[in-house]
């Protein structure tokens, strides 16, 4: 049903107005007396030198490209938890529990063959050192 | 125009709405009060940071505004935030710095929408479901909603310009991303268990077999953790660290939109005390009786139901500022180690073995219940035993200095001395 996502709209437009409403009735009451040393980016009373946005680490991206690839892994293994009662069971559930003697393996089999696979990328990255940050 | 007479239709007091006049009505009000809890217990929470914190140390804390217990220092705070000149730096990029604030303020006030906070409350226009928004996907909701966080900090890191927010802002990314792989895993136990991913549904399941904490506690420790590091909470506060980083992203931040951090920053710790008792303590369910679960619902049963969900989520509030006025924090290697090296492995492996567990208890005809708890509480204290023993290495079971295999230290010893000396070649 569709009305259940009706309060999150509500709710996203009230947290928005609010965030609105908090950065622009701010923006009316305070005054602003700019000069040349408050402009200038903290560091600690040391003149900045050059600008912030440099080249970093390449080890943020390797963790990013990562990430992606883990938590599709997660995002795919919610189906198969929320579907496991289910899939282990060759017939049909009594009241969600599987009758005696009609257990199947098939499920645990599949995310198991699923997870031999990530665990084999997992083991590759891991050896390569990306996980290590020195 | 407001069709009166759709409000002031007698229904059963114990059914669920069905108008959908009524049901928008009742989410505006319901949204209206939690909202202003929220905004008012980050703000209280600020305060009691200070307290416990003062209490710990042996201090007074704020006891200037309000009498002794300095109860209006929020307020005043947010008045002087209001007040206080804003400064930017002229290196800055405009749009992006004054949107940050309000990208990370937005997330955290929204991921709470789909927690129940108590019973059903009757009313004469039906039964209240008290939760906002009571969504199928609950949980992916909260998963893809908490994740939108991290573009507020980074953002922010990256619009002002800043090398310490620079730096505070990449850092953040890198372990949020890193421990969210593993606050993801750590869940999927649930839902095995559960075979839902609705809120209300996974505390139905906790009150009519056993808390997650006991059947799961694995699942629950690395869930622990991970949530420390989401909120960036001491032991895992790199990207702020003060020694370091001065503020880390929000260094070049002040006033109000500073502000909107905190805000953010301190409601984010209040659901993740909300999402741990959902998820492990039973939510709104008060241990030990099925009273409260079964119709009829009363008002006295959503009183109590209330108060126990906010005791839990107090609770989990409560140990956060206690390990962070306690524990020293972490250097970023060990961090970044600890979330892909042992997390994700120990979330991932849990799976396996409970899923495999579940499976086997099925077979022998074990259902859920008193029994098929106490198996999987058995399994846990097992595992949980043996990745102590694995993390510690004898650290804290044995004291620090002696009992390390002297192979050990020599082969570490000889690591890092290799290391040293490629470093110094590589300039």
């Amino acid at each position: 049903m569709a009305r259940e996502y009706f309060p999150v709209l509500l709710l996203l437009g009230f947290v928005v107005m609010n965030a609105v409403l908090i950065i622009g009735v701010s923006a009316l009451t305070i005054r602003k007396r700019p000069t040349p040393v408050k402009r200038a980016a903290y560091e600690s009373g040391i003149p900045a030198i050059g600008d912030a946005r440099e080249r970093f680490s390449v080890a943020f991206y390797m963790i990013a490209m990562l990430f992606i690839i883990f938590d599709i892994e997660t995002v795919f293994m919610i189906p198969w938890a929320a579907a496991f009662r289910q899939l282990s069971c060759s017939a049909e559930l009594v009241g969600g529990m599987c009758p005696a003697g009609s257990t199947s393996f098939f499920g645990l089999g599949e995310m198991l063959i699923f997870m031999a696979i990530l665990v084999v990328g997992f083991v590759y990255v891991w050896k390569k050192g990306a996980l290590r940050w020195d | 125009m407001i069709p009166v007479h759709a409000l002031l239709q007698v229904v059963d007091r114990q059914a669920p709405i069905t108008g959908y006049t009524t049901y928008i009505v009742f989410s505006i009000i319901k949204l209206i009060i939690v909202f202003t809890i929220y905004m008012l217990s980050a703000a209280l929470l600020t305060l009691a940071e200070r307290k416990i914190s003062a209490w710990i140390q042996g201090r007074h804390g704020p006891n200037r505004v309000g009498g002794r217990g300095g109860w209006l220092q929020p307020a005043a705070d947010g008045v002087k935030n209001f007040m206080k000149e804003e400064t930017e730096p002229g290196n800055a990029s405009h749009p992006l710095f004054s949107i940050a604030p309000a990208l990370s303020f937005v997330p955290a006030m929204l991921v709470w929408c789909v927690i129940p906070f108590g019973s059903p409350l009757p009313t004469p226009w039906g039964r209240v479901d008290l939760v906002v928004a009571d969504l199928p996907v609950g949980f992916l909701f909260i998963l893809a909603i908490a994740s939108l966080g991290v573009y507020g900090i980074v953002l922010a890191g990256w619009a002002s310009n800043n090398k310490y927010s620079f730096l505070g802002g990449l850092r953040s990314s890198a372990q949020m991303v890193s421990y969210e792989v593993a606050l993801g895993m750590s869940t999927i136990p649930i839902i095995l268990l559960a075979g839902n991913v609705t809120m209300s549904e996974i505390i139905r399941q906790q009150s009519h077999s056993m808390w997650n904490v006991l059947n799961l506690t694995t699942a629950f420790v690395v869930f622990f953790v991970a949530a420390l590091a989401e909120n960036n909470r001491v032991p895992f506060d790199l990207p702020e660290a003060e020694s370091e980083l001065i503020a880390g992203y929000h260094t070049e931040y002040s006033a109000m939109k500073f502000s909107l951090f905190f805000i953010a920053e301190y409601a984010n710790m209040v659901t993740a005390g909300a999402l741990m008792a959902t998820l492990f303590l039973g939510g709104w369910d008060i241990p030990f009786t099925g009273w409260d679960n079964a119709a009829p619902y009363t008002v006295l049963k959503t009183i109590l139901t209330l108060g126990c969900f906010l005791t839990k989520t107090g609770f989990f509030v409560f140990v956060f500022i206690w390990i962070r006025w306690t524990l020293p924090r972490f250097r970023y290697d060990q961090l970044m180690s600890l979330g892909w090296r042992v997390m994700l492995p120990v979330a991932l492996g849990y799976i396996a073995v409970l899923a495999t567990t579940l499976l086997v208890l099925q077979a022998i005809g074990i259902h859920p219940g008193p029994v098929h708890s106490f198996i999987l509480l058995m399994e846990n204290i097992c595992i949980l035993l043996l990745l102590f023993v694995m993390v510690d290495e004898g650290r804290i079971v044995s004291p620090a200095y002696g009992r390390a295999q002297q192979a050990r230290i020599v082969r570490l010893r000889a690591r890092s001395a290799s290391r040293a000396v490629t470093e110094g070649a590589g300039k």
